[in-house]
């Protein structure tokens, strides 16, 4: 169908008639271009574009629905008999038994069978054939392989919402029972919905807990008693302890009363060593250390307030963020606080004031873990801030070796219970290290990505060679090391012992110059306050100081800042 | 002949090590056992397929050759059994040294 479009004009309103007529060209305008303005232009660099045409496609990925599988045994019973005879009948599988003997079949099988293994059996009782040579020179052959460590299962949180793992306790027979404490320990983070429950997972099934513990709030800290592995105890975020046996179910068997309970989160219980197996301390940022007795939770049968003026003041108390306690030296313990210092306590003591022995200060913020090295108890690992910190017992002005400033934040540490040079790490940034002292001292041996939300605790099994990390999204991850780093090497233990004696030495020889300093400048201090009138002159003095304290700064800053732009102009020039 | 039989059988079973004797025919039946009666089912119950898969593998490989003795030596014993073509004889010893 053809499209009409009609236009219509009347006649008087065409124009005069248009004569065509053919001209010769000419030339109106040749415009050159003017090569004095090349020199305004870069000539832009050629571009390689490939360009195709082809059918759109996407990528997809998917991954199959997690495999459940389930281990169980297989039982076999008696069966195959023919079934005329009745297999619990003796007379009837005897008179069957009697005819196969008679059968010929039977007869020359034997015959053959009984000749063959014949020859097997004297072969065996002759000689081993299975003996292994050169057995014991296996063991100085060391491949050195580079250090490393795998993960071999992640335990997630089951819940939707998804809680942070802030403490872990491993079972103490065998380790083949993990037990994760999971809380929120953000502000006002928890909502209604947040499930109060925390786990203890079997090693070989990730799929599902093994024993859900119900508590009343969210745990912040459990440990297995190592005396009776059924028994657990726990310290909640709303103060109380609770005490778990395993064999009685998913509810605490105790919890403490309110009113004696922390007014704080239970940040740290252990359990002690005692003849009746069933003490346990906590600790909280409410500053008091409590005792108790798990047969009686309705009042700890001691207390202790952080007061560093040692006067019991709970309003000066620090508050108290990890324990240590170990066990062949049962009246001590040592608390981290909050303020970056590590109080060291006797409990034997007579009164409250002597119980707090000495501080160690070191830190700028709160120290997250506190272990002793289990082969040198004299030497301990603090961790807080962004630094891990190895201290002795005997020098009380500063740690002995410490770690440079790290990126991210440390928030737990233990030592590796069968090599003494050896503990791990963990950080905000999702990071396990593994620091061996022997081999290298300003970094980690391996440092390892274990996932990317920030890990909030570390837990080493007994044996070494299993390492727990818990994180922010409630995720337990379980790695293996290798078995260079989780065995202990030659001289190991005299060459660390050497290493602490050489750095305490030095921290000594240290504390003593800076006494030596001081002792000097008051002297040199009274002798001139006794020469000139006072203490204006020492206040102007201070004046003066700060003044030159400034300009050095500034001069410093300005110079800083001039090579700076220095740097950044010549590479300019260069070009 | 039958005497033969047994003088091998208890000949086998006198033998310094051997823990036990079974002898299985080949419906999983013991027709002959030193051991108790759960323990001779569990043995004769495990060790006959493996057998069979053993003497299969053997030949898938080389239809000419057979299985004579399989040996599952252990950390505790050393299990030896024996196939023909109709029972099966399993023996356990514990290899002294």
């Amino acid at each position: 169908m053809e499209i009409v479009h009609v236009d219509t004009k009347l006649r008087r309103e065409f124009g005069p008639p248009a004569l065509f007529s053919d001209r010769i060209e000419e030339l109106l305008l040749d415009l050159h271009p003017d090569p004095s303005l090349a020199a305004q232009f870069i000539q832009k660099t050629h571009r390689d574009q490939a360009v195709q045409a082809c059918r759109q496609m996407s990528e997809h990925q998917i991954n199959t629905e997690r495999f459940q599988s389930n281990s169980c045994g297989l039982n076999h019973v008696e069966g195959g008999w023919p079934k005329d005879i009745n297999p619990n009948e003796m007379e009837q599988t005897i008179r069957f038994r009697k005819k196969v003997e008679k059968d010929d079949g039977y007869i020359n099988s034997i015959l053959q069978l009984g000749s063959v293994m014949e020859h097997r059996i004297k072969q065996n009782n002759s000689i081993d054939i299975y003996q292994q040579y050169f057995d014991e020179e296996e063991e100085v052959e060391e491949i050195q392989e580079p250090p490393s460590a795998k993960t071999i299962n992640v335990f997630r949180d089951p819940n939707e919402l998804k809680r942070t793992i802030t403490g872990l306790s491993w079972h103490p027979d065998g380790g083949r029972k993990l037990a994760a404490a999971y809380s929120c320990l953000e502000f006002q983070k928890t909502s209604r919905n947040t499930s109060l429950d925390s786990y203890i997972w079997d090693i070989e099934n990730p799929n599902h807990p093994e024993v859900t513990l119900k508590p009343a709030s969210l745990l912040v800290c459990l440990d297995y008693n190592p005396k009776d592995s059924h028994t657990l105890v726990g310290g909640c975020y709303n103060g109380q302890i609770a005490y778990w046996d395993t064999r009685k179910g998913s509810q605490p068997v105790e919890y403490s009363s309110m009113e004696h309970s922390h007014r704080d989160p239970v940040y740290k219980i252990i359990w002690l060593q005692s003849k009746t197996g069933t003490d346990a301390f906590s600790a909280s940022t409410d500053g008091q250390i409590l005792w108790w007795d798990v047969r009686k939770l309705s009042e700890p049968t001691e207390r202790l307030v952080l007061d560093p003026s040692r006067e019991g003041n709970l309003d000066r108390a620090l508050g108290a963020i990890s324990l240590e306690f170990e066990a062949t030296m049962p009246t001590k313990f040592m608390v981290g606080t909050e303020q970056g210092l590590v109080v060291s306590c006797n409990r034997k003591a007579k009164t409250p004031a002597e119980k707090i022995v000495c501080t160690y200060d070191g830190h700028h913020g709160p120290i997250y873990a506190l272990q002793r090295n289990p082969f040198f108890p004299k030497n301990f690992l603090t961790v807080g801030d962004w630094t891990a910190r190895i201290w002795s017992e005997d020098i009380k002005e500063s740690s002995i070796m410490w770690s440079k400033y790290q990126m991210s934040y440390l928030m737990d540490a233990c030592w590796s219970p069968v090599r003494p040079s050896i503990f791990f790490t963990v950080k905000m940034d999702g990071m396990l290290d593994i620091w061996d002292i022997l081999f290298k001292q300003s970094d980690p041996t391996l440092s390892l990505k274990v996932c990317d939300k920030p890990l909030y605790s570390l837990r080493v099994q007994d044996n070494g060679r299993l390492v727990a990390c818990g994180s922010q999204s409630g995720e337990a991850t379980l790695l293996e090391i290798c078995s260079g780093l989780s065995t202990l090497q030659k001289n190991e233990k005299s060459l660390v012992a050497a290493m602490f004696e050489r750095e305490t030495k030095r921290e000594k020889i240290l504390e003593a110059r800076q006494r030596e300093i001081r002792l000097k400048e008051r002297s040199r201090s009274e002798q001139s306050k006794d020469d000139e009138t006072g203490r204006e002159d020492d206040e102007e003095d201070s004046e003066q100081l700060i003044a030159k304290v400034e300009s050095d700064f500034y001069s410093l800053v300005e110079a800083e800042f001039r090579r700076r732009q220095r740097r950044e102009e010549t590479p300019q020039v260069r070009r | 002949m039958k005497v033969d039989v047994e003088g091998t059988l208890k000949r086998i079973e006198s033998y310094k090590g051997v823990i036990g004797t079974i002898v299985v025919n080949a419906e999983g039946i013991p027709i002959r056992s030193t051991l108790d009666n759960s323990t001779t089912v569990q043995y004769a119950g495990l060790l006959r397929h493996l057998a069979a898969m053993a003497r299969s593998s053997v030949r898938d490989i080389d239809p000419q050759n057979d299985l004579t003795v399989l040996r599952i030596h252990s950390k505790k014993y050393e299990i030896m059994v024996a196939p023909e073509n109709n029972y099966l004889l399993i023996v356990i010893q514990n290899p002294c040294e």
